[in-house]
């Protein structure tokens, strides 16, 4: 029987995509156990798994097949074992995007990540970079005890949209109102960097131990 | 609403910070993880390291210094100088920093900045432009830590960058440099009003006035700060709350 009173198993999932060793390093910092596998068998055994990544979604979404870990992620999320997503992370829990026409994404949300657009009178750079606040449209374990119109830091192109807007939780406005915290029973994603976003990152990152952490001890 | 970002820069040789950074009593100075967490404490957005010795025989000393704070702040962070190759990119981008900062090496080889974006993303390759006058309305590219001429036009080089798919750029004027009389103000608006990536205006920085022109009136969307947050002419909080009060989108 193993202790109900250790520190939760988060295990980050590497498939080569981007800087883990910062959200690693926050985990740690904040009283989790977070270890970097790109093995499903060993993911299996966290508590509840960080789905980082920056890049390409085509990309992204052949790696995690080539690792063997788009059916374990789909199959992880099924059984409602928690999930943060994190910017591309986040975008891979949707159906497709417009990124990548021919690859599919996990699917666990329905939508699409569409591209940022902005006409001729509208000059905003992209990507989108740099700190900017969000919105919350209402409550959730994620963003409990933080301020509204907290800052964040976001770096992306593309902006997810989901089909069923009661996902959205948290949005942020640059040209337009897009999501940027989405959440459905055990699977979480976040558009922004929390292990980037100093305090208020390091807080979404604490509330999401704490989830996992009470979801184990009802067990 | 997207924040104006503050970013201080740090002059780094062998692993060791510069002329260190003085506006908190740091027990050493010099420190790296101890200038990073000061910072990130104080309130910047983001902070750049520049490797001004950079060299074959440096590269452990520098990716143990970027694991290292990588793993001390929760900001996000940029490491450039002496840059040369995708695998000189991909190993500081594993020893954790958040974006790379591309100069002379771009320049010598396009490919570079095709290559790792491709591969790395857009968003964490840096390309960094030293420009200097030649005329009226016209700037040369500078390489080599501004040794060498380049016969780059320095609004036509920011064009290119972005579509070999540079993430932002870095702009550093080297008429200003070290001059504190305020950024190149016309450079940073052609250069920002050129091209759709951020843009950081650099060099020249003597007030907090220069801050705020160089968002208003160079149309940056990030400035980089060196001597007046090191040696505690300004905070950055001050820094800040002078922007806000100019009407500025700034994180408090």
């Amino acid at each position: 029987m193993k202790s109900k009173n250790r520190p939760s198993r988060i295990g980050i999932v590497d498939y080569g995509m981007g800087n883990i060793r910062s959200v690693t390093k926050a985990i740690d910092h904040l009283g989790g156990c977070a270890f970097v596998s790109d093995q499903s068998e060993k993911l299996n055994q966290a508590d509840a798994l960080i789905l980082p990544g920056v890049g390409e979604f085509g990309h992204a979404v052949r790696e995690l097949k080539n690792k063997k870990l788009f059916q374990f992620l789909r199959e992880w999320i099924a059984c409602e074992k928690p999930l943060l997503g994190i910017c591309l992370g986040l975008q891979l829990l949707f159906e497709r995007s417009e990124e990548s026409q021919h690859a599919n994404g996990l699917g666990v949300w329905k939508g699409t990540v569409r591209k940022f657009k902005f006409g001729k009178t509208l000059r905003h750079k992209i990507p989108h970079m740099g700190w900017n606040d969000v919105r919350f449209e209402k409550p959730c374990v994620l963003t409990k005890s933080l301020s509204n119109n907290s800052h964040f830091y976001f770096v992306h192109s593309y902006y997810v949209d989901p089909k069923d807007k009661r996902l959205t939780i948290g949005t942020t406005h640059y040209g337009t109102r897009v999501p940027a915290i989405l959440a459905s029973q055990t699977t979480f994603g976040v558009q922004f960097h929390p292990e980037k976003s100093q305090k208020a990152g390091l807080k979404i990152l604490k509330n999401f131990i704490g989830f996992v952490q009470k979801k184990r001890l009802k067990k | 609403m997207l924040k104006y970002r503050i970013i201080p820069c740090l002059d780094v040789a062998k692993g060791r910070v510069v002329k260190g950074v003085n506006f908190i009593n740091l027990k050493d100075a010099g420190d790296p993880v101890a200038c990073a967490r000061a910072y990130d404490k104080a309130g910047a957005d983001e902070l750049l390291f520049l490797d001004i010795t950079a060299s074959h025989e440096s590269r452990p000393t520098t990716l143990r210094m970027v694991t290292q704070v990588a793993e001390s702040i929760y900001i996000p962070f940029t490491v450039g100088g002496g840059i040369r190759s995708v695998e000189d990119i991909r190993d500081l981008l594993k020893a954790g920093c958040d974006k790379v900062s591309l100069n002379t090496s771009a320049v010598q080889n396009h490919n570079l900045v095709k290559k790792s974006a491709a591969r790395f993303g857009s968003q964490c390759i840096v390309v960094a432009i030293d420009a200097k006058s030649i005329g009226k309305s016209r700037w040369s590219v500078f390489t080599h830590g501004g040794r060498i001429q380049t016969s780059l036009d320095a609004v036509e080089w920011a064009k290119k960058v972005e579509q070999l798919g540079a993430g932002e750029i870095l702009l550093t004027s080297m008429d200003r440099d070290g001059t504190k009389l305020g950024y190149d103000l016309e450079l940073t608006k052609k250069v920002s009003e050129a091209v759709s990536i951020p843009v950081i205006a650099s060099g020249g920085v003597g007030t907090l006035k220069h801050l705020y022109d160089g968002f208003a009136k160079g149309k940056a969307d990030a400035v980089l700060a060196a001597s007046i947050f090191h040696f505690g002419v300004y905070s950055i909080a001050q820094a800040k709350r002078y922007l806000v009060k100019q009407g500025l989108p700034i994180r408090l």
